[in-house]
């Protein structure tokens, strides 16, 4: 073991346990939280300008990538007070055919990068990923780490890989693409490992912390993100940074993204309630949080027929 | 010439020494016919006192021995009573005018009581205990300690009614003050005897003799006396009194019995479970 | 003016039909009393609910000789699987009525509707669904091949929990085969004249659950009456103390679930944010009106500033307010008179030179109400770290070692509950063991289950409630 090493698992080590069933019980009561009228109607705005609307699919075509675009900017072309959402996450290679669509729009491209979702390839190529999203005009990198690399304890690895790919998301004006870190939390398993992850992440320079490539179950739940906003929340107060955060993942409903929103304003607070600090890594829930809007707006339920597929 | 016998000083048994009262009283233990026994110490209230300091101090050390160690000194006081059987005998026989039959029914059942008592220190806690299947994810047992410091009048029966309420107190790992029949106290200082020749550590049992309605008040009022034991109490007006001063620190009140006790029967587990407080323990099942 | 306003968000009252009026419930029928009435209001806007009737020594007589001949002639005769049937009845009736009873809950006592909803009520339907499985099963609990009911229960109940505080205590009684008469209490007495309409729909037969209301002179004739064969009892420690001196030469069984101080100790290798969350549960949890809340936390020194720092951004997220919106965390505080004694204890801890600190939320204009509130500074020698304060105020004290925190926890009179956070195993098991307390909570605190026993330790009572041992109080030959 490298001294680094050992000195790195001494402040993981030395972070407070997570108690699972305490964790899960906090979180299931802020998931209690009745969000009702004009609360509702805000928090669904907030959270469409959240959402990273994303496909990661091997199918994926320039074709399909321009909707997804269009969609993200316009995601009720009948609505023109509707927000547009934050970011298109998309492949490498897609991300000049994004950028294009979304042109001087404002909204983001955010790039999975270092051979998502597995990881697993020489860091050269991961790096190689990376640089060459950001040539393509990714706004932001969505890396993942060597969950393999973490779960044997070889923390040295995956903090210096996340320090490599940070350089490597450098534009040569001396600009970066933010660099999200992805953890894969279904395969790191314990809430322990969850907030290990979230300061080894931040340690190295994460911008945001990400809790799964999606592909993966269980992806983003309520406890996970739960631990993740304790950390960036105890970190800010240890170090004066601010690191967002970014569930990704089978959130497909208003309610849900809803009880995220409740978790961020009580466990972090306002400060990042703010598209800068909260994403929702997400596809189909833009169109149930276009539903859940005609709801209110009209007053009766809205149906598939009136919101646009991605 | 007849050799002059050397006659025996019964005192009490308090912190594992032998005292005197701290009163300087005494009052004669007479024999069935009315002879005398000899001279008793007369305990006061200081004595009382002294008493339930010895037991709250042993208390700690006793309370936390393995059960299987408990159950052992217990037998082992038995063991010692077995060797002076015969002594007790003449004991009953003498104070009680019992025929030798009859004494050594009650001085067997006595030993034979100690030891059906010493195999339960290391079982009662699986009987009376339970594992408890709460809806939620959380590990939860009950298990019954001791209560702490009991204060004990014995029953009349000069050992066998004195053993089958001791016993049950300290096996669970209570310590006890104990006022011994006041009719027949000689048997009680014999007991002492034993126990502080056995391995039981001095304060775990505390024995005066003397008057139950002088010094019962006073332990019934003790504010670090945790449990009260009525069971030599045949006064109704005196244990009606005794429970209401008991009720000022809130004590577990073993109340006196309506009706005369066969101390013979094998006994239930009443006097084991009333002498414990259970205790529940939670705990997450997580990773 | 936050970013994130959540709009009221009520429970709806219409579930809940009150009446302006309430008789006693004796004999299966609400009847007239013999004396007089009082009212009964709803703590977070003082507005008067009904009026319900003072029971007199009499009335207490007659509810003891309709339990005692629904004893005689009914309940001591049917199978133990007739009366399991009935209490299964009972659990049924309690779910699907649920909403309506936690709304009236919170409305007469003012705990948030999110408590009496998540919390009081499911427990009430699963502790008559835990006791109606022992009614028919009696002889396998461990007390003897065929363990008798005692009679006739006299059962006085307090304010903080009042319909479950019920359940408590008409589902062990009944499953053991007795009869009931119980006494909720007076500021809070709704839910209990509510069940009575249960019992009715349940058919249970006429006299074995009755229904008393009054103040304390109605408990004390029914604690007193000659013809009841068990008291049980929650409330204060000084009426459980008078309770134990007035059965005193009787052959009356007593159970006491009695007062508390429970230690609510947190070590610095502690799961921090769950031990948070487990101090705000354990003390702000019911507006603090718990017998086993944790209202004196006992922080290691190496960790304190950051224990206090958490906890105090915890407590600023809690919200005061309407008991019925679903959002409130906490809510009014039972009585004015209670209201009273929280200012005085806290005023006291202000003049000891504690020092005291408020969540910052806007208190109501009527009702009763005090903001979540911690002190610092505490030691054994203050008087808030003794005395039982019985609502939202937590005393702050600090320890060293394992010892030191052993030796203050139990230093008190009190023994009911505790609590213990630390992510050490053997450490836990260790405190467990040490700490004089009936209930141990290890990285948890307020959590309870009908099949978990829980009472006291000294002063805080005797006998237990919950699982095979709250079965034994209601039984002869067992013990407590």
């Amino acid at each position: 073991m490298t001294g680094a090493t050992a000195s790195l698992r001494k402040t993981l080590g030395g972070l407070p346990g997570v108690d699972q069933v305490g964790l899960e019980a906090r979180a299931a009561g802020l998931g209690t939280r009745s969000i009702k009228t004009t609360a509702k109607a805000w928090a669904i705005d907030l959270a469409i300008s959240m959402v990273d609307l994303t496909t990661l699919e091997g199918a994926d075509t320039p074709g399909k990538v321009r909707a997804l675009a269009n969609k993200a900017m316009r995601p009720d072309p009948t609505d023109p007070s509707c927000p547009s959402a934050a970011a298109v996450c998309v492949y490498p290679d897609m991300v000049k055919i994004a950028k294009d669509t979304l042109g001087d729009s404002g909204l983001h491209v955010a790039s999975v990068a270092t051979a998502f979702p597995s990881g697993r390839a020489a860091l050269d190529i991961k790096l190689a990923d990376t640089r060459d999203a950001v040539e393509a005009g990714a706004d932001e990198i969505d890396m993942v780490i060597d969950r393999g690399a973490f779960l044997t304890g070889n923390y040295e690895l995956v903090f210096d890989e996340i320090v490599a790919t940070k350089e490597a998301c450098a534009r040569p004006d001396g600009s970066h693409a933010h660099l999200k870190v992805i953890f894969e939390t279904g395969e790191l398993q314990t809430y322990d490992n969850v907030r290990k992850a979230s300061w080894l992440s931040m340690m190295a320079g994460a911008d945001f912390i990400k809790t799964s490539t999606g592909k993966v179950q269980p992806a983003a739940t309520l406890p996970v993100t739960l631990v993740m906003l304790e950390a960036v929340r105890d970190f800010r107060a240890e170090t004066g940074r601010q690191v967002g955060v970014k569930p990704a993942g089978g959130i497909k409903t208003s309610k849900d993204a809803i009880k995220y929103l409740v978790m961020v304003n009580e466990i972090v607070g306002e400060d990042w309630l703010d598209p800068d600090w909260f994403r929702f890594g997400a596809s189909s829930l833009l169109n149930d949080l276009l539903l859940q809007r005609q709801k209110i707006a009209t007053g009766h339920y809205s149906g598939p027929d009136y919101v646009t597929l991605d | 010439m007849t050799r002059l016998d050397v006659r025996k000083t019964h005192k009490l048994y308090i912190g594992g020494a032998f005292p005197r009262s701290e009163s300087g009283r005494t009052f004669e233990a007479l024999d069935a016919k009315g002879g005398f026994l000899g001279n008793m110490a007369l305990a006061s209230r200081k004595d009382a006192r002294d008493a339930v300091l010895a037991a709250r101090k042993a208390f700690g050390g006793w309370s936390t021995r393995t059960p299987y160690n408990r159950g052992q000194v217990v037998y082992r006081l038995a063991e010692v009573m077995e060797g002076r059987r015969d002594q007790f005998i003449e004991q009953l026989r003498a104070a009680e005018g019992l025929n030798d039959k009859k004494a050594t029914t009650y001085v067997d059942a006595a030993i034979d009581r100690v030891v059906w008592y010493a195999g339960w220190a290391d079982k009662y806690v699986q009987v009376l205990g339970n594992g408890n299947p709460v809806s939620g994810p959380f590990f939860n047992l009950s298990t019954p300690e001791p209560t702490g410091v009991v204060a004990t009048v014995a029953p009349s029966g000069p050992l066998l009614g004195l053993v089958s309420v001791i016993a049950p107190a300290i096996v669970t790992g209570n310590t006890v003050v104990v006022i011994a029949s006041e009719k027949y106290p000689v048997p009680a200082v014999t007991l002492s005897e034993c126990m502080a020749t056995s391995d039981l550590p001095g304060g775990v049992v505390n024995i005066l003799t003397g008057k139950a309605a002088e010094i019962a008040p006073w332990l019934a009022s003790h504010m670090d006396v945790n449990a009260l034991d009525l069971a030599g109490v045949d006064d109704p007006e005196l244990a009606a009194s005794l429970e209401v001063a008991a009720a000022d620190n809130l004590k577990r009140v073993l109340r006196a019995p309506t009706a005369p006790v066969d101390w013979l029967a094998e006994p239930t587990l009443a006097r084991l479970e009333g002498l414990v407080e259970t205790k529940t323990v939670w705990h997450p099942i997580g990773v | 003016m936050t970013k994130f306003e959540y709009a009221p968000a009520p429970e709806s009252r219409a579930i809940v039909d009150i009446k302006s009026s309430y008789g006693l419930y004796i004999g299966g029928e609400f009847v007239d009393g013999k004396g007089g009435s009082f009212k009964s209001i709803s703590p977070s806007t003082e507005e008067v609910l009904a009026e319900v009737t003072e029971a007199t020594a009499d009335d207490v007589d007659l509810a003891v000789k309709s339990a005692r001949q629904a004893y005689d002639k009914v309940w001591s005769k049917l199978p133990g699987s007739e009366r399991a049937k009935y209490l299964y009845r009972i659990a049924r009736i309690m779910a699907e009525r649920s909403r309506e009873f936690a709304v009236l809950e919170s409305l007469d006592n003012g705990k948030p509707i999110k408590e009496s909803r998540d919390v009081d009520l499911p427990l009430v339907s699963q502790w008559f669904f835990y006791y109606a499985g022992w009614a028919d099963k009696l002889g396998h609990a461990g007390l003897g091949p065929d363990p008798k009911a005692l009679g006739v229960a006299g059962q006085v109940i307090p304010w903080n929990f009042p319909i479950m505080m019920l359940a408590w205590k008409i589902a062990p009684a009944l499953a053991a085969g007795n009869t009931v008469v119980l006494k909720p209490a007076e500021t809070t007495p709704l839910t209990a004249l509510l069940f009575a309409e249960v019992c009715q729909q349940a058919e249970l037969p006429p006299g074995v659950v009755n229904i008393i209301t009054g103040a304390g002179a109605t408990g004390q004739a029914l604690v007193e009456h000659p013809d009841v064969d068990k008291v049980a009892f929650t409330g204060s420690t000084a009426v459980g103390k008078a309770i134990a001196r007035s059965v005193a030469g009787t052959s009356k069984k007593v159970t006491l679930e009695l007062g508390g101080k429970a230690a609510n100790i947190v070590f610095d290798d502690a799961p921090l944010d769950q031990a948070v969350e487990g101090i705000v549960g354990g003390i702000f949890f019911n507006q603090g009106h718990v017998c086993c809340a944790g209202s004196r936390l006992l922080v290691q020194e190496s960790v304190y500033d950051e224990v206090i720092d958490k906890l105090k951004q915890r407590m600023s997220t809690l919200r005061l307010g309407d008991p019925l919106d679903k959002n409130t965390d906490i809510g009014a505080i039972n009585s004015a008179e209670q209201l009273a004694r929280i200012k005085e204890l806290s005023d006291v801890g202000d003049a000891e030179g504690a020092e005291r600190w408020s969540a910052p939320c806007e208190i109501p204009d009527s009702g009763f109400w005090f903001a979540p509130t911690i002190f610092t500074g505490v030691t054994q020698a203050h008087r808030i770290a003794r005395e039982e304060i019985f609502g939202p105020v937590l005393s702050i004290l600090t320890f060293r070692t394992p010892a030191e925190a052993v030796e203050k926890a139990n230093n008190t009179p009190y023994g009911l509950s505790a609590g213990v956070w630390t992510e050490k195993g053997s450490r836990i098991l260790s405190m467990a063991n040490q700490l004089r307390a009936g209930v141990v909570w290890a990285n948890t605190f307020n959590k309870f289950d009908p099949a978990s026993p829980f009472g006291g330790y000294k002063e805080s009572g005797y006998g237990r409630e919950g699982g095979r041992h709250g079965l034994a109080a209601y039984l002869q030959g067992a013990s407590a």
